[in-house]
């Protein structure tokens, strides 16, 4: 069996599980796996950009943010569908990360994670400075008629957990394959190149930049697609999931669980959100951990979870 | 009405302002141009150098300058031991790579932030001016503090020129901040220099925050603003940099006050993040220097 059939062997095996768990789970388990479920989502976004490609962003809560307003104002404003509202979340992002990554992409390390750090800023700030629009601090809160919609003659209602769950999933499950798929031709080939050696990668023809910009693009507009499910499902859209804080947790995700592996970041989000919903409730100083564990990844385990057990016992578990 | 006393008041404040700012940004400077790192936990050294000194004035008897003169000492003290311990315990082990410096310095950042929430509260606490004497200007009254604030940091910048240029720990920070490896060869403990670096810029923020802490309560998140205009100020005026930084400090901080006069304070930040930004976009050689080899 070739390695990639094994991977996603696993990937699917895992899909059943996640499936089946919600027969299994209280309905207070299956609404914190579906919270999981979408901010994996948006870790998955993020991995594709630092984990495959090597880039460190400290700005995705921006594109998470585009998601979530774009679809969120669209729906509270204008009465849109709720399915309409979403892919509209996913142009929004979409068009965000292509302007950001066409200027943020003319720089490298260092100076990549500052400038998608101030963009990310002006972006909060902004949400801030419109308050008028976006309700700023306070936030808005979707009414009651735009919560469920319409598919194909299927009344979906966003406030039934059963429901909400499914839809996460399935989500989940696309972008899950769309990143398998992704990551393993010859565009997944060009993302390991850059990211192990772009000046090499140049010389044997390649364009980087268009390569880094197609891979931000699709990592923005993934987490953009988190933010717009995030927003819609649970009604709710509000200036702090635009805040800095939100740029760091896939980052801690994707650290934990394992960059550059393909079920890492499913990994790592559970993993992290289960302890700090737990610590939450112990203390209101629960980002201790946060700051904890990234310098404790970055010291013992740069490669998370699943990157060190690639390393030591499985190959193909990329 | 005349605009002139607004215009000399903003200036003044611009100026108490850009003081605090060359400070901090000062110490961001120099790490970054002798070690090629970014401190990202730089505001919480500032944020500690405040609450040192409201620790300082609850806990010491007598008038609030005996306060002051104490956390002056004692508060860029200890930050400075921290500053080396986290160099020992983490940077080194990371042998400096800036990506991973910085993700671990947001990782000091959040745990500086969160003892210091444990301890002390969250409450903002405020401070007495170690002296109140007021400056009678034709058109309003001026705090003397204020301007004490200014002089002492024209005082402290041109020390510090003296310890790079004049001095032989100056003279061992230059050589290792030109070549590394050469500096190691000759027998320059670059190690130590590091550490050294590391915590004099720590030591920089934490004066500016003992200084700054009598005009604005000290809280647990107070350094967010600092580290926001000492990045805009290091990037615009040259990463590196040390004549770079003071005067971009001194132009963002007196226009700050200027603007603030017209702006909201949010849209200035807005403007301010965008600068940064786009100036590492359009001209990364240029101000970024030889961050990026």
């Amino acid at each position: 069996m070739t390695n990639d059939r094994k991977l996603l062997l696993l990937c699917l095996g895992v899909l059943a599980i996640l499936f089946a768990l919600q027969f299994v789970l209280s309905s207070y388990l299956v609404l914190a796996l579906t919270r999981i479920l979408i901010l994996s989502v948006f870790a998955m976004g993020y991995n594709i950009l630092m984990g495959y490609t090597g880039l460190l962003s400290l700005g995705h809560a921006m594109f998470f943010a585009a998601g979530l307003y774009a679809s969120g104002l669209a729906s509270y404003y204008w009465g849109v569908p709720l399915g309409w509202a979403f892919l509209i979340g996913i142009a929004g992002s979409a068009v965000v990360s292509v302007i950001i990554g066409l200027l943020a992409l003319r720089t490298e390390a260092v100076a990549f994670m500052i400038v998608t750090l101030m963009f990310s800023q002006a972006a909060f700030l902004a949400t801030l400075h419109f308050s008028k629009i976006t309700g700023g601090d306070q936030g808005l809160t979707l009414p009651t008629e735009a919560r469920s919609f319409d598919l194909f003659g299927l009344v979906l209602d966003m406030t039934h957990d059963g429901t909400r769950f499914n839809i996460a999933f399935t989500v989940f499950a696309v972008v899950l394959l769309l990143t398998y798929v992704a990551t393993r031709g010859p565009f997944g080939r060009q993302l390991v190149a850059v990211r192990g050696n772009p000046g090499r990668t140049e010389m044997l023809g390649f364009n980087i930049y268009i390569v880094k910009l197609m891979a931000f693009t699709l990592s923005g507009t993934i987490a953009g697609t988190a933010g717009a499910l995030y927003g819609l499902m649970f009604g709710y859209i509000g200036s702090s999931f635009a805040d800095f804080q939100n740029s760091i947790q896939p980052l801690l995700f994707t650290l934990v669980g394992g960059p550059g592996t393909l079920l890492g970041p499913l990994l790592g989000t559970a993993l992290m959100t289960m302890l700090i919903d737990r610590l939450s409730g112990l203390t209101t100083a629960y980002l201790i951990v946060v700051g904890v564990l990234l310098i404790v990844m970055t010291l013992w385990a740069p490669k998370g979870i699943l990157g060190t057990i690639r390393d030591k016992w499985a190959r193909w578990l990329n | 009405m005349d605009i002139a006393p607004y215009l000399l008041l903003a200036t003044l404040e611009g100026l108490v302002q850009a003081s605090v700012l060359t400070l901090t940004a000062l110490g961001l400077s120099v790490v970054f141009g002798t070690m090629r790192v970014v401190n990202v936990a730089h505001g919480e050294f500032f944020m500690l150098g405040a609450v040192g000194a409201w620790v300082c004035a609850m806990l010491m008897p007598g008038p609030p300058w005996l306060g002051f003169v104490t956390a002056l000492i004692v508060a860029p003290a200890i930050v400075g031991l921290l500053a080396a311990a986290a160099d020992w315990a983490i940077l080194k082990r990371i042998d400096y790579d800036p990506e991973a410096t910085i993700i671990s310095t947001i990782g000091l950042m959040y745990i500086i932030q969160q003892v210091v929430l444990m301890t002390f509260g969250p409450n903002a606490q405020a401070v007495d001016a170690p002296f109140y004497y007021t400056i009678r200007f034709p058109w309003f009254g001026y705090s003397s503090y204020k301007l004490f604030i200014v002089v002492a940091a024209i005082v402290l910048v041109f020390a510090l020129w003296r310890l790079m240029k004049g001095s032989r720990v100056g003279l061992l920070m230059r050589a290792t901040q030109y070549d590394k490896d050469t500096a190691q060869n000759f027998g320059i403990p670059v190690d130590r220099v590091y550490s050294g670096v590391f915590a004099v810029g720590a030591m920089m923020a934490a004066i500016a925050g003992v200084l700054v802490v009598p005009n604005q309560q000290a809280h647990y998140l107070m350094g967010h603003d600092p580290l926001l205009l000492s990045f805009v100020v290091v990037i615009v005026g040259g990463l590196g940099s040390i004549p770079g930084t003071i005067a971009a400090a001194v132009l963002i901080g007196l226009s700050d006050g200027l603007l603030s006069v017209f702006f909201t304070p949010t849209l200035a930040k807005i403007a301010s993040t965008l600068l940064v930004a786009l100036v590492l976009v359009f001209k990364p050689e240029g101000l970024f220097g030889k961050a990026t080899r």
